[in-house]
């Protein structure tokens, strides 16, 4: 499935994360994510992020992802929402 | 070489020298010495009062390596430490030593003369915003000296830090040297912070914006301490000057954890006539004074004293005759330094007074109940305060660890998991107070008890209140974050952090990923 908008979900609040998604052209899935616990989490964030793509059958999607130490549940909840906004 | 914590130390850190392994809060008391001080003494005709700046630093001969000390009084608002350090960068000074009791945001023009030499070394108690990240990224050519405000009294006193010139922002200074803080444009209240470095520096100078015929009373700083004085236009904000963090939290999450925290003071029996009491000015810690103050007017209690830095919230206690003291060696707002002006009860202490571990008893040791922070805690009740979990410098102890270590009960509120980050684990970034100083961590998702306090567990198993043990803590936060991996670090020293009694307690190193904040 393709998206055909700018679309984003989420906030800069502590616990939150605010992520935008785009259309690209190039037909693969592109993450681009700043995180204030890159660290420790940043692996477990973008698995989450992806596997939330892949369960929608998103193609062609460039995502940024500004992270300020969501949960999991979170992430998912607002990559979803990104996403549905911007079909 | 490992401190009893188990910390593996280096025997001897470049730019700091030998290295004193921490081995226990008290394993250093016994038999100490207090350092002579040399001074130039004044003649009746002598006088005191210089034009400006410069001609103080024509007086005052400052040579390259030296030492010079600040006072943070006036906190994010204060003007001279920058002022100074600029005028000497101008003079082409360099390899200073700055030893500030704090650095604040407001200090951000010491990265670049980190950078480029001028300041090659720096001692505080605590240390906050931009120069806090340039030490963590490894711009300060020595390791930073990180003490705590008891141990930074004992050092200057023992000699262990050696100050040439110690400039005091003064609030209030006469034309022949006395000092106070309570009048004037930047007045900030008592000035605890400022006192030893006043009385064992080789040359004391007062910088003030209100400068008035001699004497200015009240005298918190003596005339025969004082070599010079100046008048500057500002030598602070007083914007800057009141704390950021004075009003209690609406945050329910912190307002159950206050709760807590008051129901297992209560359930140690401490509250009681004569009780004493300090908290930080954090809006958890304002909010368990809050709690403290509802179980002392239910129960008629009247304590002996509250200590610390003072907010307006501890001045209503004593005004209401909670309690019947105030021991204040830093005022954190308006109404604190109104209540020290005009109320003897609110007394003033030094920073040695209240936490030097190597005088004849200091306030912390009268103290019965401290409230107390933490960014990190490891399952043997070690608190980190220093650094955050990405490896930054972000605090320091200041009266952290000397309060810790005198109280009866000393108490850590703290969210079990703050933006992804459980709060407690096997292995903290840093240490900066040892485990056997604290008694309870109390979290929203539950409390745990220090094994070592055997009474304190038999207490509260009697209540309903939620204890669990650290391990159990640690698996809940780990159930909801996930398990956090490692963060990487390099191997340069960039502070030592000495525990009160002189020895290190912990080293900071160098923070890989620049990047990253938090």
């Amino acid at each position: 499935m393709k998206i055909t908008k700018v679309a984003k979900a989420g906030t800069l609040e502590s616990n939150d994360i605010l992520i935008m998604v785009m259309p690209n052209e190039s037909g693969k899935v592109e993450l681009e994510l700043e995180s204030i616990v890159l660290q420790q989490f940043g692996d477990v964030i973008e698995q989450v992020i992806l596997h939330k793509v892949k369960e929608m059958g998103v193609e062609g999607i460039t995502i940024k992802a500004q992270d300020k130490g969501a949960l999991d549940y979170t992430i998912g909840a607002r990559a979803e929402t990104a996403i549905k906004r911007a079909f | 070489m490992k401190t009893i914590l188990g910390r593996e130390l280096p025997d001897y850190i470049d730019g700091y020298g030998e290295v004193t392994p921490f081995q226990g809060a008290f394993r250093d008391a016994g038999i100490k010495t207090r350092k002579a001080v040399k001074l130039t003494s004044v003649n009746p005709s002598d006088g005191k009062v210089l034009d400006n700046l410069e001609q103080v630093f024509d007086k005052l001969n400052i040579k390259d390596g030296m030492t010079i000390s600040f006072h943070h009084h006036l906190r994010n608002g204060d003007h001279v430490l920058n002022m100074v350090v600029a005028g000497l960068a101008n003079r082409g000074i360099k390899d200073l030593t700055v030893a500030a009791s704090s650095i604040f945001p407001i200090h951000e023009p010491l990265v670049e003369y980190m950078e480029n030499r001028v300041v090659t070394g720096l001692v505080a108690n605590y240390i906050s915003g931009p120069v806090a990240g340039a030490i963590s990224k490894g711009k300060l050519k020595k390791p930073a000296i990180m003490q705590t405000h008891g141990g930074r009294a004992r050092a200057i006193e023992s000699g262990d830090l050696h100050i040439d010139v110690a400039f005091i922002a003064a609030p209030t200074a006469d034309t022949y040297g006395n000092i106070n803080g309570v009048y004037g444009h930047a007045a900030c209240g008592t000035l605890g912070y400022a006192i030893s470095d006043a009385e064992y520096a080789d040359k004391t100078i007062a910088i003030t914006d209100n400068l008035v015929p001699f004497p200015a009373c009240p005298i918190q700083i003596s005339q025969v301490l004082v070599d010079y004085v100046v008048q500057v236009e500002s030598i602070g904000d007083p914007a800057g000057i009141v704390s950021g963090t004075t009003k209690i939290t609406k945050d329910p999450v912190a307002l159950i954890i206050a709760k807590r925290a008051a129901e297992v003071i209560k359930a140690s029996g401490l509250v009681k006539d004569g009780v004493s009491f300090q908290t930080g000015a954090g809006g958890t810690s304002l909010a368990v004074a809050a709690e403290l103050k509802d179980i002392m007017q239910r129960e008629g209690v009247v304590g002996s004293f509250a200590s610390g830095g003072v907010t307006g919230y501890l001045v209503e206690m004593l005004e209401e005759g909670l309690f019947k003291t105030l021991f204040d060696v830093q005022c954190f707002d308006l109404k604190a330094i109104d209540s020290y002006r005009n109320n003897e009860t609110h007394q003033a202490m030094s920073a040695s007074m209240y936490g030097n571990p190597h005088t004849k008893g200091a306030v912390v040791n009268c103290l019965d109940i401290m409230i107390l922070g933490a960014t990190e805690i490891d399952t043997e009740f070690n608190v980190n305060v220093t650094t955050g979990s990405s490896g930054l410098i972000m605090g320091g102890s200041g009266g952290h660890s000397d309060t810790a270590a005198g109280s009866k009960l000393s108490i850590v509120v703290t969210n079990l998991i703050k933006s992804r980050v459980p709060m407690i684990k096997d292995e903290i970034t840093t240490m900066t107070t040892p485990g056997e100083s604290i008694d309870v961590v109390v979290t929203e998702r539950g409390m745990a008890v220090n094994p070592r306090r055997v009474d304190l567990i038999e207490k509260l198993r009697i209540t309903n209140l939620p204890l669990v043990t650290i391990d159990e803590l640690k698996t809940m936060a780990e159930k909801i974050t996930g398990v956090p991996k490692a963060v990487q670090l390099l191997e340069k020293i960039v502070a030592v952090v000495e525990y009160r009694d002189g020895s290190v307690i912990d080293v900071v190193r160098q923070v890989m990923n620049t990047n990253v904040w938090g």
